[in-house]
C-alpha cells in the first residue's frame, strides 16, 4: 500500500465517520424529546423532513444557509438543546460594538474543544504544571474561559487581563488612535505586571497585535519573550499570516520559544495549524476537528460547490456538537482548499484572510 | 519581471508576502513587490536614531552637494531596482503604466524633483530664513547679527505615508536629507518607483544607504509608521485631514481646493485671464491639489464658465505614450464612474449646471474594462450655497462661482493655493490677513506654479526643528 493510498483510507475512514456522526447529530437536535426549539420550530419551515432524509454529511446542504443574525437577543434557551436542560450553562458573545451581540449557549463544548487542541501542544514548549498568561480578551467571551480550561487540564493556573475589544473598536471607528495606543499599553502594563510578579508564567494565548506589543515592550526594557520564561505560546487570528510568523520567529521570538497558530471562533470551537516549514514559506494550512466541526471552501458565488485543492474561495463551517447544530454558515474569511494531511484527513484551509469584499469595511482592533 | 524588496535602513529584506504590480490597461504583472509588516516597521524604529547619527557624519554642505550629484542620477542614470536595473525611460514608462499619469507627466515630475534636488542651497536658505546651516546639524550657534540660536530636531527621522496616483508630492520630503533626518517611507501601492529610484540616486551620491527605509505594505504599515516617527506627513483625504488635525506629530496633506479669484476691478476684463484659468485647472491632468477647482468672481460666471468649457471641452483622452497627453486615467476600477455619478447626482440635486456637455465629444465618462478617464468638466454655480461650489475632484473639474466679492474670502473656505486677481489694495490686504488660505499668489500667477524657494503647507524647518533657547555663557545683567 503506498502512502497515497494509506492517506486515501483515512481519507475514506474520516468521511465514513463524519457521516455517522452527522446522522447522530441531526437525529439528537431534531427530536423533540432532545433538540432545542429553535431548530424544532425551524424544521416546521422545511420541505424535508431532517430525521429521515438526512443520511449524510452531504445531505445537510438540503438546510438553509445559518445566518448569524438568528443568534442576536433573547431568550438564549431556545438554543440549548432540551436534552441538556438542567445542565450548568454558560452564554458566549460574539461583536458588539454597537447593537445586540450574538449569542452562544454552551455547556461543555468549550471545554471538549480546548481538551481536544490540548492535545496537539508539544509538551517541551507547553509544558505539564506550566502557569498561562491569557493575554487576550477578557468579557462575555468564551476564549477567556477556554484558555483558562486549557491550563487547568495542563495542570496550570492562567493569569489574566482586563482587555474590552468593544470599547477599543469604538475609539478606533472615531479615529481616536492615540486613545487606542494608551489601551493597548493598558493592556500590556497589566501583562509585564504578571510577568514580573513571580507566577511562573510559561505558556501564553495571544494575539498577534499584543504579542508584538509585549515583545516590543520588553524589547524596551532589555528583556524578551523568552527571558520573560515564555516557552509557548497558542496565537490566533488572521493576521497570522505566513510572513508574520517568520517575522515573530526571527525577530520577536527568537529559536527557543514555540509559537502555534489556531484558527476558530465561538461558533466553531478551534482549527488546528499543519505543522509548517520554512521550506514550505511558512505557509498556515488550518483542520477543522472532525468529525465535531467541518470546514469546506466553496465557490464565492455558489457555497455549496466545493473548490479543487488550491483554489480560492469563501470559508464555509459546519458545526456538529450535541450542544450546537449549524449545517452551512458561510464565514467572513476567504482562503484556499488545501489536500487532507496524515493528522487530519480531510481538506483544509490556508492563506486565511478577511473575504475581500467584507475586508474594505472590517475594522481589526487591538487584539 | 521585477522583485522589488522592502528596505530596512537600507538593506534589502525579502519578504514572505509580496503585492503583484500590474500595467493599469493590461493588468500584465510588472513587478512583485515585497510587503512589510506593522511590526517590521515597529522593531526598526527602535534604531531610528541612527539615522540622523550617520547623516550628521556629514556636513549639510556635502549633503546639499550630494543633492546636485543625486539630481543628476535620478533624471539620467540607469539606477538599480530590485534585482534589475532602470533608467530614465524606463522610470517613466512603468511610473505611467501603474499610476495611469501620462508619460510626459511623469517625465515632467522627474524634472521637478530633480530641480529641487540640485537647488537645495537657495530651498534651505529660503526655509531657514539665511539661518547658517550648521547651526541645525550642531544644534546651536552664533548668527552673524550675534545672536545665539538653537534648534533641535524633533525626530531623527521624518515618516511619509505617500499616495499612489501623485508623483508630484516627492518634492515635500526630498529636503529632510540635507537636513540630516533619515527617511522612513511607506510608498503607495500604485507609485513604488520614486521612492525606490531616489534611494538609490542618493546612495550613488554617497548618502549613506543606513539612512533609508521604505516599507511598502498594507493597511497597517502605514500608521506603523505614524506611530514610529515622532515627524511624519501623510497624503490622503478629508476623513484622514481630520483624523490626524491639531497632531504636532503629523502634517496632514490632502485635498487642495484651490481657488482662483477674481476681484470686483477686473472681473469685467476676465477673458484677459482665461488662458491663466485655463492651465490652473488643465495642467497635470487637473490631479493635483495645486490644481484650481474653482474659480470665484462677483459677476459674468456664466460666460467665463462658457468660455473655460469651450477651451477644455474638446480635450481628450490621449494615449500614454503621446507627449501632448492631457488627461490621467482612474486605475482602480469602477473609480472614474463612481466620480461620474457622484457628479450627476449632485447636478441633478443642486442648482448647478454643467456647462462643458455642448463642446464635448460624447459623454464625461470613458469607461474601458479596467480603468477609466473623466474628461474636463466645467459646471456653473450661481451662487457659493451651490452643492458643487467647492468640490475637487482628481481630473480638470472647475465649479464657476457667483459670489460678491465681500463674502469671497469667507466663502471659499480652506483654500491651499489662492490666485487672487485684483488692484484693489483693501482687498489685498484682506486676502493676506486670511488664515484659510495657505499658499497666497496676488497677480497672474497660474495657482500649480509653484515656487520650491517658498514654503507649503507649513515650513519643513519649523516641523522637523524647534527653536528653543541655549546659553552657554551668563545673560547680560538687568
Amino acid at each position: 500500500m503506498t502512502v497515497t493510498d494509506e492517506l486515501q483510507t483515512k481519507v475514506q475512514e474520516a468521511q465514513e465517520k463524519l457521516d455517522a456522526h452527522t446522522r447522530e447529530c441531526v437525529q439528537w437536535h431534531f427530536n423533540p424529546e432532545t433538540g432545542c426549539p429553535f431548530w424544532l420550530n425551524k424544521a416546521k419551515e422545511f420541505d424535508f423532513n431532517p430525521l429521515t432524509d438526512v443520511n449524510c454529511f452531504e445531505d445537510l446542504k438540503k438546510f438553509p444557509l445559518f445566518e448569524d443574525e438568528w443568534l442576536r437577543g433573547g431568550p438564549v434557551r431556545r438554543w440549548l438543546p432540551k436534552g441538556l436542560e438542567g445542565r450548568p450553562t454558560y452564554v458566549f458573545e460574539t461583536g458588539g460594538t454597537t447593537g445586540i451581540p450574538k449569542s452562544r449557549v454552551v455547556v461543555d463544548d468549550f471545554r471538549i474543544d480546548y481538551e481536544m487542541f490540548s492535545e496537539t501542544l508539544p509538551d517541551e514548549f507547553f509544558p505539564e504544571g506550566g502557569n498561562w498568561l491569557m493575554l487576550g480578551p477578557s468579557g462575555p467571551r468564551r476564549l477567556r474561559l477556554a484558555v483558562e480550561h486549557l491550563a487547568q487540564i495542563r495542570g496550570g493556573i492562567s493569569f489574566c487581563v482586563d482587555l474590552d475589544p468593544r470599547w477599543v473598536v469604538k475609539l478606533i471607528k472615531r479615529g481616536k488612535i492615540q486613545e487606542v495606543k494608551e489601551y493597548s499599553n493598558h493592556v500590556i502594563d497589566q501583562a509585564m505586571t504578571i510577568l514580573s510578579a513571580g507566577h511562573e508564567i510559561k505558556c501564553m494565548f495571544t494575539t498577534p497585535k499584543l504579542l508584538e506589543a509585549l515583545a516590543l515592550r520588553l524589547m524596551d526594557e532589555g528583556s524578551s519573550i523568552a527571558e520573560s520564561g515564555i516557552k509557548g505560546i497558542f496565537c490566533g487570528g488572521t493576521e497570522f499570516t505566513p510572513q508574520w510568523y517568520r517575522f515573530a520567529r526571527e525577530e520577536l521570538l527568537g529559536e527557543d520559544v514555540y509559537i502555534t497558530p489556531t484558527y476558530g471562533n465561538t461558533l466553531m470551537g478551534l482549527a488546528c495549524g499543519k505543522p509548517f516549514t520554512q521550506e514550505d514559506n511558512y505557509k498556515i494550512t488550518y483542520y477543522a476537528p472532525q468529525p465535531r466541526a467541518v470546514i469546506e471552501v466553496v465557490d464565492f458565488d455558489d457555497h455549496k460547490k466545493i473548490l479543487e485543492y488550491g483554489e480560492t474561495g469563501r470559508v464555509k463551517l459546519y458545526t456538529l456538537t450535541n450542544e450546537l447544530f449549524i449545517p452551512g454558515f458561510l464565514e467572513r474569511d476567504e482562503g484556499e482548499r488545501e489536500e487532507p494531511h496524515e493528522k487530519y484527513p480531510w481538506g483544509g484551509v490556508s492563506g486565511v484572510r478577511p473575504y475581500h469584499i467584507f475586508a474594505k469595511t472590517t475594522t481589526v482592533g487591538v487584539y | 519581471m521585477l522583485e522589488v524588496p522592502v528596505i530596512r535602513w537600507g538593506k534589502s529584506y525579502e519578504s514572505l508576502a509580496k503585492e503583484e504590480v500590474v500595467h493599469f490597461e493590461t493588468g500584465e504583472t510588472l513587478a512583485s513587490v515585497h510587503q512589510a509588516n506593522a511590526g517590521l516597521v515597529n522593531v526598526d524604529m527602535r534604531h531610528a536614531g541612527k539615522a540622523r547619527e550617520i547623516l550628521r557624519q556629514f556636513s549639510v554642505d556635502e549633503l546639499m552637494k550630494k543633492c546636485a550629484e543625486a539630481a543628476d542620477y535620478y533624471l539620467n542614470a540607469e539606477l538599480p531596482l530590485g534585482d534589475g536595473t532602470q533608467t530614465p525611460e524606463d522610470f517613466c514608462r512603468i511610473q505611467s503604466a501603474t499610476t495611469g499619469l501620462p508619460e510626459q507627466m511623469c517625465s515632467a515630475n522627474m524634472k521637478k524633483n530633480a530641480f529641487v534636488l540640485s537647488n537645495m542651497p537657495a530651498m534651505l536658505d529660503a526655509l531657514t530664513r539665511g539661518l547658517p546651516l550648521d547651526i541645525l546639524s550642531r544644534g546651536y550657534g552664533m548668527e552673524d547679527r550675534g545672536v545665539m540660536v538653537s534648534y533641535q530636531a524633533n525626530s531623527p527621522v521624518m515618516g511619509l505615508v505617500l499616495p499612489s496616483n501623485s508623483p508630484g508630492v516627492h518634492t515635500l520630503w526630498i529636503p529632510a536629507i540635507p537636513l540630516q533626518i533619515g527617511l522612513v517611507l511607506k510608498p503607495g501601492s500604485q507609485e513604488p518607483w520614486t521612492p525606490y529610484r531616489m534611494f538609490e540616486a542618493f546612495a550613488k551620491a554617497g548618502v549613506p544607504r543606513e539612512a533609508f527605509s521604505i516599507y511598502p505594505g498594507g493597511h497597517d504599515v502605514g500608521p506603523a509608521v505614524m506611530d514610529g516617527c515622532e515627524r511624519s506627513m501623510i497624503f490622503g483625504g478629508t476623513q484622514t485631514i481630520e483624523m490626524y488635525k491639531g497632531d504636532p506629530r503629523v502634517q496632514v496633506h490632502g485635498p487642495g481646493f484651490s481657488k482662483f479669484i477674481l476681484g470686483d476691478d477686473v472681473v469685467d476684463q476676465w477673458e484677459n485671464y482665461l488662458d491663466l484659468m485655463v492651465d490652473s485647472v488643465l495642467i497635470n491632468g487637473g490631479r493635483s491639489c495645486i490644481n484650481c477647482s474653482g474659480i470665484w468672481a462677483s459677476r459674468h460666471g456664466k460666460e467665463i464658465a462658457e468660455a473655460l468649457a469651450q477651451k477644455m471641452g474638446p480635450v481628450e483622452p490621449l494615449p500614454m505614450t503621446d507627449p501632448a497627453a492631457p488627461l490621467a486615467a482612474f486605475t482602480v476600477e469602477g473609480a472614474a464612474k463612481a466620480i461620474h455619478e457622484q457628479i450627476e447626482d449632485k447636478l441633478k440635486e443642486g442648482n448647478a449646471t454643467e456647462v462643458t456637455e455642448k463642446y464635448r465629444q460624447g459623454e464625461r465618462l470613458v469607461e474601458e474594462d479596467r480603468y477609466g478617464f473623466l474628461k474636463p468638466t466645467v459646471v456653473y454655480c450661481p451662487d457659493a450655497d451651490s452643492n458643487l461650489a467647492n468640490t475637487e475632484y482628481m481630473f480638470p473639474f472647475v465649479s464657476v462661482v457667483e459670489c460678491p466679492e465681500k463674502e469671497m474670502i469667507k466663502r471659499i473656505g480652506s483654500t491651499l493655493v489662492c490666485t487672487a486677481i485684483t488692484e484693489n489694495e483693501k482687498f489685498q490686504q484682506q486676502l493676506v490677513d486670511s488664515t484659510n488660505i495657505d499658499r497666497l499668489n496676488i497677480g497672474e500667477v497660474r495657482t500649480n506654479a509653484m515656487n520650491w524657494l517658498q514654503p507649503h503647507e507649513g515650513n519643513l524647518i519649523d516641523f522637523l526643528f524647534r527653536a528653543r533657547a541655549f546659553q552657554n555663557s551668563p545673560p547680560p545683567a538687568h
